[in-house]
Protein backbone atom coordinates (compact mmCIF):
# COMPACT_ATOMS: atom_id res chain seq x y z
CA UNK A 1 0.00 0.00 0.00
CA UNK A 2 2.80 2.37 0.87
CA UNK A 3 4.52 1.60 -2.41
CA UNK A 4 1.32 2.27 -4.32
CA UNK A 5 0.71 5.53 -2.49
CA UNK A 6 4.20 6.98 -2.58
CA UNK A 7 5.87 5.65 -5.70
CA UNK A 8 3.35 4.26 -8.13
CA UNK A 9 5.47 1.25 -9.17
CA UNK A 10 2.34 -0.86 -9.08
CA UNK A 11 0.56 0.89 -11.94
CA UNK A 12 1.21 -2.07 -14.24
CA UNK A 13 -0.29 -4.48 -11.70
CA UNK A 14 -3.31 -2.25 -11.39
CA UNK A 15 -3.60 -2.10 -15.17
CA UNK A 16 -3.64 -5.91 -15.39
CA UNK A 17 -6.27 -6.27 -12.68
CA UNK A 18 -8.36 -3.57 -14.29
CA UNK A 19 -8.70 -5.73 -17.42
CA UNK A 20 -10.36 -8.35 -15.22
CA UNK A 21 -12.55 -5.84 -13.45
CA UNK A 22 -13.60 -3.83 -16.50
CA UNK A 23 -16.01 -6.48 -17.87
CA UNK A 24 -17.76 -6.46 -14.50
CA UNK A 25 -18.03 -2.70 -14.50
CA UNK A 26 -19.22 -2.76 -18.07
CA UNK A 27 -21.88 -5.31 -17.18
CA UNK A 28 -23.11 -3.18 -14.33
CA UNK A 29 -23.45 -0.09 -16.46
CA UNK A 30 -25.08 -1.99 -19.29
CA UNK A 31 -28.73 -1.90 -18.07
CA UNK A 32 -28.58 1.87 -17.58
CA UNK A 33 -27.00 2.29 -20.98
CA UNK A 34 -29.67 0.14 -22.57
CA UNK A 35 -32.52 1.93 -20.87
CA UNK A 36 -31.10 5.24 -22.05
CA UNK A 37 -30.82 3.97 -25.60
CA UNK A 38 -34.35 2.60 -25.53
CA UNK A 39 -35.78 5.82 -24.21
CA UNK A 40 -33.85 7.66 -26.91
CA UNK A 41 -35.36 5.51 -29.62
CA UNK A 42 -38.86 5.96 -28.20
CA UNK A 43 -39.05 9.76 -28.19
CA UNK A 44 -41.90 11.22 -30.15
CA UNK A 45 -41.57 12.93 -33.47
CA UNK A 46 -42.60 16.21 -31.92
CA UNK A 47 -39.87 16.09 -29.33
CA UNK A 48 -37.34 15.28 -32.01
CA UNK A 49 -38.49 18.18 -34.14
CA UNK A 50 -38.28 20.51 -31.20
CA UNK A 51 -34.83 19.33 -30.33
CA UNK A 52 -33.78 19.65 -33.93
CA UNK A 53 -34.94 23.23 -34.04
CA UNK A 54 -33.20 24.05 -30.78
CA UNK A 55 -29.97 22.52 -32.01
CA UNK A 56 -30.23 24.43 -35.28
CA UNK A 57 -30.53 27.70 -33.40
CA UNK A 58 -27.68 26.76 -31.15
CA UNK A 59 -25.55 25.92 -34.15
CA UNK A 60 -26.31 29.25 -35.80
CA UNK A 61 -25.31 31.06 -32.63
CA UNK A 62 -22.12 29.06 -32.19
CA UNK A 63 -21.21 29.45 -35.84
CA UNK A 64 -21.52 33.20 -35.67
CA UNK A 65 -19.32 33.17 -32.59
CA UNK A 66 -16.87 30.90 -34.31
CA UNK A 67 -16.50 33.36 -37.18
CA UNK A 68 -15.38 36.05 -34.82
CA UNK A 69 -13.20 33.53 -33.03
CA UNK A 70 -11.28 32.68 -36.20
CA UNK A 71 -10.67 36.39 -36.79
CA UNK A 72 -9.38 36.73 -33.26
CA UNK A 73 -7.23 33.67 -33.65
CA UNK A 74 -5.65 35.12 -36.77
CA UNK A 75 -5.10 38.42 -35.04
CA UNK A 76 -3.64 36.68 -32.03
CA UNK A 77 -1.21 34.79 -34.21
CA UNK A 78 -0.10 38.00 -35.93
CA UNK A 79 0.40 39.78 -32.64
CA UNK A 80 2.30 36.85 -31.22
CA UNK A 81 4.49 36.79 -34.29
CA UNK A 82 5.14 40.50 -33.80
CA UNK A 83 6.11 39.86 -30.21
CA UNK A 84 8.18 36.86 -31.31
CA UNK A 85 6.58 34.72 -28.63
CA UNK A 86 5.72 31.07 -29.09
CA UNK A 87 2.71 30.20 -31.20
CA UNK A 88 -0.18 28.42 -29.47
CA UNK A 89 -0.40 24.83 -30.59
CA UNK A 90 -3.52 22.98 -31.50
CA UNK A 91 -4.77 20.31 -29.16
CA UNK A 92 -5.97 16.83 -29.99
CA UNK A 93 -9.12 15.61 -28.26
CA UNK A 94 -10.94 12.30 -27.96
CA UNK A 95 -14.49 11.67 -26.76
CA UNK A 96 -14.85 9.11 -23.98
CA UNK A 97 -17.95 7.80 -22.28
CA UNK A 98 -18.51 7.40 -18.57
CA UNK A 99 -18.87 3.90 -17.18
CA UNK A 100 -21.52 4.32 -14.53
CA UNK A 101 -20.33 2.46 -11.47
CA UNK A 102 -20.02 3.25 -7.80
CA UNK A 103 -16.49 3.76 -6.58
CA UNK A 104 -15.28 4.44 -3.06
CA UNK A 105 -17.72 6.57 -1.11
CA UNK A 106 -16.51 10.06 -0.19
CA UNK A 107 -14.14 10.22 -3.14
CA UNK A 108 -14.75 12.05 -6.40
CA UNK A 109 -13.62 9.66 -9.10
CA UNK A 110 -15.10 8.37 -12.35
CA UNK A 111 -14.29 5.57 -14.78
CA UNK A 112 -14.16 6.22 -18.52
CA UNK A 113 -14.16 3.71 -21.35
CA UNK A 114 -10.85 4.70 -22.97
CA UNK A 115 -7.46 3.38 -21.93
CA UNK A 116 -3.94 2.57 -23.06
CA UNK A 117 -5.19 1.35 -26.43
CA UNK A 118 -6.38 4.86 -27.29
CA UNK A 119 -3.18 6.43 -25.99
CA UNK A 120 -4.53 7.75 -22.69
CA UNK A 121 -1.72 8.59 -20.29
CA UNK A 122 -1.34 9.19 -16.58
CA UNK A 123 -2.10 12.79 -15.67
CA UNK A 124 -4.05 13.55 -18.82
CA UNK A 125 -6.58 16.38 -18.48
CA UNK A 126 -10.26 15.56 -18.91
CA UNK A 127 -12.86 18.21 -19.79
CA UNK A 128 -16.55 18.27 -20.57
CA UNK A 129 -18.43 20.76 -22.72
CA UNK A 130 -18.50 23.35 -19.94
CA UNK A 131 -15.15 23.14 -18.24
CA UNK A 132 -12.35 21.12 -16.73
CA UNK A 133 -13.44 17.92 -15.01
CA UNK A 134 -10.26 16.32 -13.74
CA UNK A 135 -7.23 14.27 -14.64
CA UNK A 136 -6.50 10.63 -15.33
CA UNK A 137 -4.88 8.85 -12.40
CA UNK A 138 -4.90 5.16 -13.36
CA UNK A 139 -4.75 3.85 -16.91
CA UNK A 140 -5.84 0.32 -17.78
CA UNK A 141 -5.83 -1.26 -21.24
CA UNK A 142 -9.53 -0.54 -21.85
CA UNK A 143 -10.57 1.91 -19.16
CA UNK A 144 -9.09 4.57 -16.94
CA UNK A 145 -9.89 6.23 -13.65
CA UNK A 146 -10.29 10.00 -13.51
CA UNK A 147 -9.80 12.04 -10.37
CA UNK A 148 -12.23 14.96 -10.45
CA UNK A 149 -11.07 18.47 -9.55
CA UNK A 150 -13.58 18.45 -6.68
CA UNK A 151 -11.83 15.58 -4.85
CA UNK A 152 -10.29 16.71 -1.60
CA UNK A 153 -6.84 15.54 -2.69
CA UNK A 154 -6.93 17.51 -5.90
CA UNK A 155 -5.68 21.02 -6.49
CA UNK A 156 -4.91 22.84 -9.70
CA UNK A 157 -3.39 26.16 -10.71
CA UNK A 158 -5.96 28.68 -11.93
CA UNK A 159 -6.27 32.34 -12.71
CA UNK A 160 -9.09 34.84 -12.77
CA UNK A 161 -10.08 35.47 -16.36
CA UNK A 162 -10.76 39.19 -15.77
CA UNK A 163 -7.36 40.23 -14.46
CA UNK A 164 -5.06 37.23 -14.55
CA UNK A 165 -4.76 36.98 -10.77
CA UNK A 166 -3.33 33.54 -10.00
CA UNK A 167 -4.49 31.13 -7.34
CA UNK A 168 -4.92 27.45 -6.59
CA UNK A 169 -8.31 25.72 -6.80
CA UNK A 170 -8.64 22.97 -4.21
CA UNK A 171 -11.39 20.36 -4.18
CA UNK A 172 -13.61 20.12 -1.12
CA UNK A 173 -14.86 16.54 -1.49
CA UNK A 174 -18.29 17.73 -2.72
CA UNK A 175 -19.27 17.96 -6.35
CA UNK A 176 -20.63 21.49 -6.15
CA UNK A 177 -17.80 23.57 -4.71
CA UNK A 178 -14.13 24.35 -5.13
CA UNK A 179 -12.07 26.56 -2.85
CA UNK A 180 -9.53 29.17 -3.94
CA UNK A 181 -6.52 29.31 -1.69
CA UNK A 182 -3.95 31.99 -0.92
CA UNK A 183 -5.95 34.98 -2.07
CA UNK A 184 -5.29 37.90 0.28
CA UNK A 185 -8.14 39.88 1.76
CA UNK A 186 -7.58 42.83 -0.57
CA UNK A 187 -7.28 40.74 -3.76
CA UNK A 188 -9.26 42.06 -6.70
CA UNK A 189 -11.93 39.40 -6.95
CA UNK A 190 -15.68 39.69 -7.29
CA UNK A 191 -18.62 37.32 -7.20
CA UNK A 192 -19.32 35.99 -10.67
CA UNK A 193 -15.70 36.16 -11.84
CA UNK A 194 -14.80 33.40 -14.27
CA UNK A 195 -11.94 31.18 -13.12
CA UNK A 196 -9.88 29.54 -15.88
CA UNK A 197 -6.95 27.15 -15.81
CA UNK A 198 -3.65 28.99 -15.89
CA UNK A 199 -1.56 26.30 -17.54
CA UNK A 200 1.12 26.57 -14.87
CA UNK A 201 2.29 23.18 -13.71
CA UNK A 202 1.94 22.08 -17.33
CA UNK A 203 -0.68 19.50 -16.62
CA UNK A 204 -3.88 21.27 -17.60
CA UNK A 205 -4.03 23.24 -20.84
CA UNK A 206 -4.35 26.98 -20.44
CA UNK A 207 -7.61 28.85 -20.68
CA UNK A 208 -10.26 26.21 -20.01
CA UNK A 209 -13.05 27.39 -17.69
CA UNK A 210 -12.97 25.93 -14.19
CA UNK A 211 -15.82 27.74 -12.47
CA UNK A 212 -17.33 31.00 -11.35
CA UNK A 213 -16.80 32.67 -7.99
CA UNK A 214 -19.93 32.17 -5.93
CA UNK A 215 -19.00 33.47 -2.50
CA UNK A 216 -16.26 35.52 -0.90
CA UNK A 217 -15.90 35.91 2.83
CA UNK A 218 -13.12 37.18 4.99
CA UNK A 219 -12.73 36.50 8.68
CA UNK A 220 -11.09 39.52 10.33
CA UNK A 221 -7.59 38.64 11.47
CA UNK A 222 -7.05 35.92 8.88
CA UNK A 223 -4.45 36.52 6.18
CA UNK A 224 -6.40 34.97 3.32
CA UNK A 225 -10.04 35.22 2.41
CA UNK A 226 -12.31 32.22 1.82
CA UNK A 227 -13.36 32.12 -1.81
CA UNK A 228 -15.86 29.53 -2.97
CA UNK A 229 -16.14 28.61 -6.64
CA UNK A 230 -19.00 26.89 -8.42
CA UNK A 231 -17.42 24.45 -10.90
CA UNK A 232 -18.56 24.91 -14.49
CA UNK A 233 -18.20 21.25 -15.46
CA UNK A 234 -21.41 19.29 -14.93
CA UNK A 235 -20.14 16.37 -12.90
CA UNK A 236 -23.46 14.66 -12.38
CA UNK A 237 -24.88 15.25 -15.84
CA UNK A 238 -22.16 14.71 -18.41
CA UNK A 239 -22.35 11.38 -20.19
CA UNK A 240 -19.47 12.12 -22.52
CA UNK A 241 -16.18 13.66 -21.59
CA UNK A 242 -13.27 14.87 -23.68
CA UNK A 243 -9.72 13.65 -23.23
CA UNK A 244 -7.28 16.38 -24.18
CA UNK A 245 -3.75 15.97 -25.49
CA UNK A 246 -2.29 19.39 -24.86
CA UNK A 247 0.48 20.51 -27.24
CA UNK A 248 0.45 17.42 -29.41
CA UNK A 249 4.03 17.58 -30.60
CA UNK A 250 5.83 17.64 -27.28
CA UNK A 251 3.76 15.09 -25.43
CA UNK A 252 6.88 13.28 -24.28
CA UNK A 253 8.19 16.39 -22.63
CA UNK A 254 4.81 16.98 -21.04
CA UNK A 255 4.78 13.47 -19.68
CA UNK A 256 8.18 13.96 -18.14
CA UNK A 257 7.00 17.20 -16.56
CA UNK A 258 3.88 15.48 -15.27
CA UNK A 259 5.95 12.77 -13.65
CA UNK A 260 8.09 15.34 -11.92
CA UNK A 261 4.95 16.96 -10.55
CA UNK A 262 3.70 13.58 -9.34
CA UNK A 263 6.80 12.92 -7.32
CA UNK B 1 -9.92 -42.41 3.91
CA UNK B 2 -11.77 -41.04 0.98
CA UNK B 3 -11.80 -37.28 0.92
CA UNK B 4 -14.85 -35.74 -0.70
CA UNK B 5 -13.83 -33.96 -3.88
CA UNK B 6 -14.39 -30.26 -4.11
CA UNK B 7 -17.22 -29.53 -6.48
CA UNK B 8 -19.39 -26.76 -7.86
CA UNK B 9 -16.64 -24.18 -7.62
CA UNK B 10 -18.46 -22.11 -10.19
CA UNK B 11 -21.19 -21.35 -7.63
CA UNK B 12 -18.64 -19.76 -5.34
CA UNK B 13 -17.04 -17.78 -8.14
CA UNK B 14 -20.44 -16.66 -9.39
CA UNK B 15 -21.45 -15.51 -5.92
CA UNK B 16 -18.29 -13.41 -5.64
CA UNK B 17 -18.89 -11.93 -9.08
CA UNK B 18 -22.44 -11.03 -8.14
CA UNK B 19 -21.18 -9.44 -4.94
CA UNK B 20 -18.69 -7.35 -6.94
CA UNK B 21 -21.43 -6.36 -9.40
CA UNK B 22 -23.71 -5.30 -6.56
CA UNK B 23 -20.89 -3.22 -5.10
CA UNK B 24 -20.37 -1.43 -8.40
CA UNK B 25 -24.05 -0.80 -9.06
CA UNK B 26 -24.85 2.86 -9.76
CA UNK B 27 -27.06 4.11 -6.95
CA UNK B 28 -29.11 7.17 -6.10
CA UNK B 29 -27.28 9.70 -3.97
CA UNK B 30 -29.12 8.95 -0.70
CA UNK B 31 -28.47 5.23 -0.87
CA UNK B 32 -24.75 5.30 -1.65
CA UNK B 33 -23.53 5.49 1.93
CA UNK B 34 -26.03 2.91 3.17
CA UNK B 35 -25.17 0.27 0.58
CA UNK B 36 -24.23 -2.92 2.45
CA UNK B 37 -20.78 -4.47 2.11
CA UNK B 38 -21.77 -7.35 -0.17
CA UNK B 39 -18.30 -8.68 -0.74
CA UNK B 40 -17.55 -8.89 2.97
CA UNK B 41 -20.79 -10.72 3.70
CA UNK B 42 -20.40 -13.28 0.91
CA UNK B 43 -16.79 -13.84 1.89
CA UNK B 44 -17.70 -14.40 5.55
CA UNK B 45 -20.36 -16.88 4.54
CA UNK B 46 -18.01 -19.01 2.44
CA UNK B 47 -15.21 -18.76 4.99
CA UNK B 48 -17.58 -20.09 7.58
CA UNK B 49 -19.25 -22.77 5.44
CA UNK B 50 -16.16 -24.04 3.59
CA UNK B 51 -13.16 -23.06 5.72
CA UNK B 52 -10.89 -25.51 3.93
CA UNK B 53 -11.65 -24.06 0.54
CA UNK B 54 -12.09 -20.37 1.06
CA UNK B 55 -9.49 -18.69 3.19
CA UNK B 56 -7.02 -15.88 3.39
CA UNK B 57 -5.61 -16.43 -0.11
CA UNK B 58 -8.97 -16.06 -1.83
CA UNK B 59 -9.80 -13.09 0.38
CA UNK B 60 -6.54 -11.46 -0.61
CA UNK B 61 -7.20 -11.88 -4.36
CA UNK B 62 -10.78 -10.72 -3.95
CA UNK B 63 -9.52 -7.68 -2.07
CA UNK B 64 -7.26 -6.75 -4.97
CA UNK B 65 -10.18 -6.93 -7.38
CA UNK B 66 -12.20 -4.73 -5.05
CA UNK B 67 -9.31 -2.27 -4.76
CA UNK B 68 -9.02 -1.81 -8.48
CA UNK B 69 -12.76 -1.73 -8.96
CA UNK B 70 -13.33 0.99 -6.39
CA UNK B 71 -10.16 2.92 -7.14
CA UNK B 72 -8.83 2.41 -3.63
CA UNK B 73 -5.19 2.10 -2.68
CA UNK B 74 -3.85 -1.21 -3.97
CA UNK B 75 -3.95 -3.60 -1.02
CA UNK B 76 -6.33 -1.63 1.16
CA UNK B 77 -9.29 -3.98 0.85
CA UNK B 78 -7.01 -6.98 0.35
CA UNK B 79 -5.57 -6.67 3.84
CA UNK B 80 -8.94 -5.89 5.42
CA UNK B 81 -10.66 -8.87 3.82
CA UNK B 82 -7.77 -11.20 4.69
CA UNK B 83 -8.02 -10.28 8.35
CA UNK B 84 -11.76 -10.93 8.33
CA UNK B 85 -11.24 -14.25 6.52
CA UNK B 86 -8.61 -15.25 9.06
CA UNK B 87 -10.85 -14.63 12.06
CA UNK B 88 -13.80 -16.38 10.42
CA UNK B 89 -11.70 -19.41 9.47
CA UNK B 90 -10.33 -19.65 13.00
CA UNK B 91 -13.75 -19.59 14.59
CA UNK B 92 -15.87 -21.24 11.90
CA UNK B 93 -17.15 -24.01 14.18
CA UNK B 94 -18.35 -21.49 16.72
CA UNK B 95 -19.88 -19.10 14.20
CA UNK B 96 -21.77 -21.87 12.40
CA UNK B 97 -23.82 -22.73 15.47
CA UNK B 98 -24.53 -19.14 16.45
CA UNK B 99 -28.17 -18.14 16.15
CA UNK B 100 -28.82 -15.75 13.26
CA UNK B 101 -29.08 -12.68 15.48
CA UNK B 102 -25.69 -13.37 16.98
CA UNK B 103 -24.20 -13.89 13.53
CA UNK B 104 -25.65 -10.56 12.47
CA UNK B 105 -24.03 -8.86 15.42
CA UNK B 106 -20.75 -10.50 14.49
CA UNK B 107 -21.08 -9.15 10.93
CA UNK B 108 -21.73 -5.71 12.38
CA UNK B 109 -18.62 -6.05 14.52
CA UNK B 110 -16.52 -7.20 11.54
CA UNK B 111 -17.69 -4.28 9.46
CA UNK B 112 -17.01 -1.77 12.21
CA UNK B 113 -13.48 -3.16 12.41
CA UNK B 114 -13.20 -3.06 8.62
CA UNK B 115 -14.47 0.51 8.39
CA UNK B 116 -12.23 1.57 11.25
CA UNK B 117 -9.26 0.16 9.42
CA UNK B 118 -10.36 1.85 6.18
CA UNK B 119 -10.75 5.12 8.08
CA UNK B 120 -7.25 4.73 9.42
CA UNK B 121 -5.73 4.11 5.97
CA UNK B 122 -7.67 6.94 4.41
CA UNK B 123 -6.75 9.27 7.22
CA UNK B 124 -3.09 8.47 6.58
CA UNK B 125 -3.41 9.10 2.86
CA UNK B 126 -5.22 12.37 3.46
CA UNK B 127 -8.74 11.58 2.30
CA UNK B 128 -10.75 11.01 5.48
CA UNK B 129 -14.51 10.65 4.95
CA UNK B 130 -16.35 13.63 6.37
CA UNK B 131 -19.69 12.26 7.45
CA UNK B 132 -20.96 9.85 10.09
CA UNK B 133 -22.77 7.81 7.43
CA UNK B 134 -19.36 6.30 6.64
CA UNK B 135 -20.30 3.74 9.33
CA UNK B 136 -23.75 3.04 7.90
CA UNK B 137 -22.80 -0.13 5.93
CA UNK B 138 -22.20 -1.90 9.25
CA UNK B 139 -25.85 -1.37 10.21
CA UNK B 140 -27.39 -2.25 6.84
CA UNK B 141 -25.19 -5.31 6.44
CA UNK B 142 -26.18 -6.47 9.91
CA UNK B 143 -29.87 -6.14 9.06
CA UNK B 144 -29.41 -7.92 5.75
CA UNK B 145 -27.29 -10.82 6.99
CA UNK B 146 -30.11 -13.23 7.99
CA UNK B 147 -31.65 -13.07 4.51
CA UNK B 148 -28.31 -13.42 2.82
CA UNK B 149 -27.37 -16.33 5.07
CA UNK B 150 -30.57 -18.24 4.40
CA UNK B 151 -30.31 -17.64 0.64
CA UNK B 152 -26.70 -18.68 0.50
CA UNK B 153 -27.37 -21.80 2.54
CA UNK B 154 -30.19 -22.72 0.18
CA UNK B 155 -27.92 -22.25 -2.81
CA UNK B 156 -25.12 -24.23 -1.21
CA UNK B 157 -27.41 -27.17 -0.46
CA UNK B 158 -29.09 -27.09 -3.83
CA UNK B 159 -25.84 -27.26 -5.78
CA UNK B 160 -24.05 -29.46 -3.22
CA UNK B 161 -21.16 -27.08 -2.91
CA UNK B 162 -18.56 -28.62 -0.65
Amino acid sequence: MTVDHRQGHLESVRAVISTIVYPLQYMVSLPLDLSRKISESLVTRKALLEENQRLRQERLLLNSRLQRFSIFQEENRRLRALLASSVELHERVLVAELVEVELQPFRQQIIINKGQREGVYDGQPVVDSDGIMGQVIHVGPFSSTVLLITDSTHSMPVQINRNGLRSIAVGAGRNDILLLEYLSANADIKEGDLIVSSGLGRRFPKGYPVGTVSDISHIPGETFSNVTVLPSAKFDQSQEVLLVWPHTDNTQENKAAAEVVMN
Amino acid sequence: MFVAKHNAGWVIILSFIIALLLTAMPLPEWLVNWWPAWVVMVLVYWCMALPLRIGIGIAWLLGFLLDVQTGALLGQNALGLSVIAYFTNQRHRQIRVFPLTQQSLLICFYLILFQFYTLWIRGMTGVPPQHWSFWAPAVTSMLLWPWLFVTMRGIRRKYHVS
